[in-house]
């Protein structure tokens, strides 16, 4: 699959400029609320018209208005999951997932038979209900299926968990991964940097309408301004302490406790650092409570007002650190310099 | 009750069952293009198709006798073309209820129109439905209370129909005469009172089956929405 986006589009004083190409896997498009993500995938759609660009998808081209291309939404063999199911209130949960395979002429796109994907997503207890039956998370799982079952080229999902409550979300996040490891192309929208740390292969940047980064996400998630900052590294789980309920993480970093998780040793985990759950130390510190302590050194320094989010490179791998802009100071931070980064704590989205 | 009155009610049923099932397909297909189309002189077509709602009935009912009437422009290319004939016919009763009835049922199908998600209908667009196969699996299924509702107005509104009936196809027993016509001729006799009241009651119990029947049906149509 390759998706190809070079559009512009205004709409009153918003102005929406993005340029990028989405690889295999699932693409993240990420960025603060009211940045153009759901204009970006609603025009990816077919929903909204650009005002100029190009879309094209596996050198399809969908729309091209230099020379006056434009698909309907309804022969772009694209797969949307709205925030809100959109399920069909008089149809059930069966003729609901059919709906698409009436349309599609089974060419390509996401193969996947009716058995499968109701297994997959596990909705078969539910098939013969009616949509105003189901919970938020069954809901979003049936639209997943509705979607996959019209065998899409490329699935959309706009904020496919914005609506659900954490337990919801928990629910539903393993069957996204399920997908994305069975090869299916997603666009996902997000404004959570939790799931697209968690999801993520590549990931695009919105903010105000324009995209500002595109890259894998262990590089580019550093970088999004977006709600609060954060780092990811990939780890190994490298042992469990049973003890002491700890998980021994083995990553480019360095080694990293945290609380017991329910990963078979060997298996790869993504972990998520706030930058502001990160402290700064010139001397290896002793006799502290925090278990992770990291070395590396001073990349980048960038502050605003009485904040600084200082980059480190440890050892390849990259972590982020919040500090005041008098801390900043105190210590003399500058590139190059080596510190000590103690961790707080770390928050795990298995991967 | 006499032949003659059976006659007027057969001929009632049958002028408006047809009135109501002919402005069907035109109702639909206006009360969505006023509901979802943007296009040009889309007020002028809303005020068109209210016009017999607010013009007198024998206004409407002159209008058609000169435009559909045998010298009228459109009587006479039906006539010739086709061999339809709507002046003093059946067939013209039918034509004057459904006119008059058709502002109300347009009305009535076009609020449940937009009542309908345009979401929904957009999520079957990306599924691959083509907008004509859209509007008869989405949209047409969740606003079928409102063309219930429509054509059972229509359905009355036709039974009730008198101004634009007998202006344009007269009052010709057995060929135009309607319930309300016929009412109307036995109050203009001696001695038809008997006749009028026994045709009044008659006009009561169809009206009245129809709405229960409505409300029948949109339940059941409510009640399939819910099941589980």
């Amino acid at each position: 699959m390759s998706l190809d986006v070079d559009i512009e589009h205004a709409r009153g004083t918003f102005r929406l400029a993005a340029t990028f190409a989405a690889q295999p896997g699932v693409t993240a498009l990420f960025g603060r609320s009211g940045s153009g993500k759901s204009t970006l995938v609603d025009i990816v759609a077919g929903l909204i018209r650009p005002q100029r660009g190009r879309i094209v998808i596996d050198g399809t081209t969908l729309v091209d208005t230099a020379r006056g291309v434009f698909a309907p939404k309804h022969r772009r063999r694209v797969g949307y999951v709205f925030q809100d199911s959109r399920l069909f209130p008089h149809l059930s949960v069966r003729q609901n997932l059919l709906y698409g395979r009436w349309f599609s002429r089974g060419d390509g796109g996401v193969a996947g038979d009716f058995g499968s994907i109701v297994e997959l997503l596990g909705i078969a207890p539910l098939i013969e209900r009616k949509p105003d039956s189901l919970s938020g998370g069954e809901k979003q799982r049936v639209a997943i299926g509705r979607a996959l079952l019209a065998h899409p080229r490329l699935l959309l999902m706009d904020e496919p968990l914005a609506s659900l409550d954490e337990q919801r979300r928990a629910e539903i996040l393993p069957y996204i991964e399920r997908l994305r490891d069975i090869g299916v192309p997603i666009l996902y929208v997000s404004h959570s940097v939790i799931e697209v740390a968690r999801l993520a292969t590549t990931v695009v940047i919105l903010s105000e309408g324009k995209v500002t980064a595109v890259g894998p996400v262990l590089d580019i998630l550093p970088l999004a301004e977006a709600s609060d900052g954060g780092s990811v590294l990939e780890a190994v789980v490298a042992r469990h302490d049973d003890a002491f309920q700890l998980t021994t993480l083995g990553s480019r970093a360095g080694d990293l406790q945290v609380p017991r998780l329910a990963a078979e040793t060997g298996s790869v985990v993504r972990a998520y650092i706030r930058s502001r759950d990160v402290m700064l130390s010139l001397q290896p510190p002793q006799d502290i409570s925090a278990l992770n302590v990291l070395s590396g050194k001073v990349s980048q320094i960038s502050e605003s007002g009485a904040q600084a989010d200082v980059r480190l490179d440890c050892n390849g791998a990259t972590l982020v650190a919040r500090l005041t802009a008098k801390s900043v100071q105190r210590l003399a931070l500058s590139p190059g310099r080596p510190v000590y980064a103690v961790i707080k704590s770390v928050s795990f989205e298995r991967s | 009750m006499t032949a003659e009155e059976w006659t007027a009610v057969r001929l009632s049923l049958l002028v408006a069952v047809t009135a109501t099932a002919a402005s069907l397909p035109p109702g639909i297909a206006i009360a969505w293009l006023l509901a979802r189309g943007r296009f040009w002189g889309k007020s002028l077509l809303d005020t068109v198709v209210h016009l017999p709602l607010i013009m007198p009935p024998v206004v409407t009912g002159y209008l058609l006798l000169i435009s559909f009437g045998r010298r009228g422009p459109i009587g006479e290319f039906l006539e010739q073309t086709f061999g339809i004939v709507f002046a003093f016919r059946w067939t013209g009763a039918a034509l004057a209820c459904a006119v008059m009835g058709f502002p109300l049922m347009v009305r009535a199908i076009r609020l449940s129109i937009e009542a309908v998600d345009t979401r929904l209908e957009s999520a079957a667009g990306t599924l691959g439905a083509h907008p004509l196969w859209v509007f008869a699996t989405i949209t047409l299924p969740l606003c079928l209370p409102g063309v219930i509702a429509g054509a059972i107005l229509s359905f009355a509104k036709s039974m009730g129909e008198f101004g634009a009936t007998i202006t344009f196809v007269s009052n010709i027993p057995g060929e135009t005469q309607t319930l309300p016509s016929a009412i109307y001729t036995f109050t203009q006799v001696p001695g038809g009172d008997a006749g009028a009241l026994r045709l009044t009651l008659v006009s009561i119990v169809i009206s009245m089956a129809a709405l229960l029947g409505s409300e029948l049906l949109a339940r059941r149509i409510g009640a399939r929405r819910v099941a589980t």
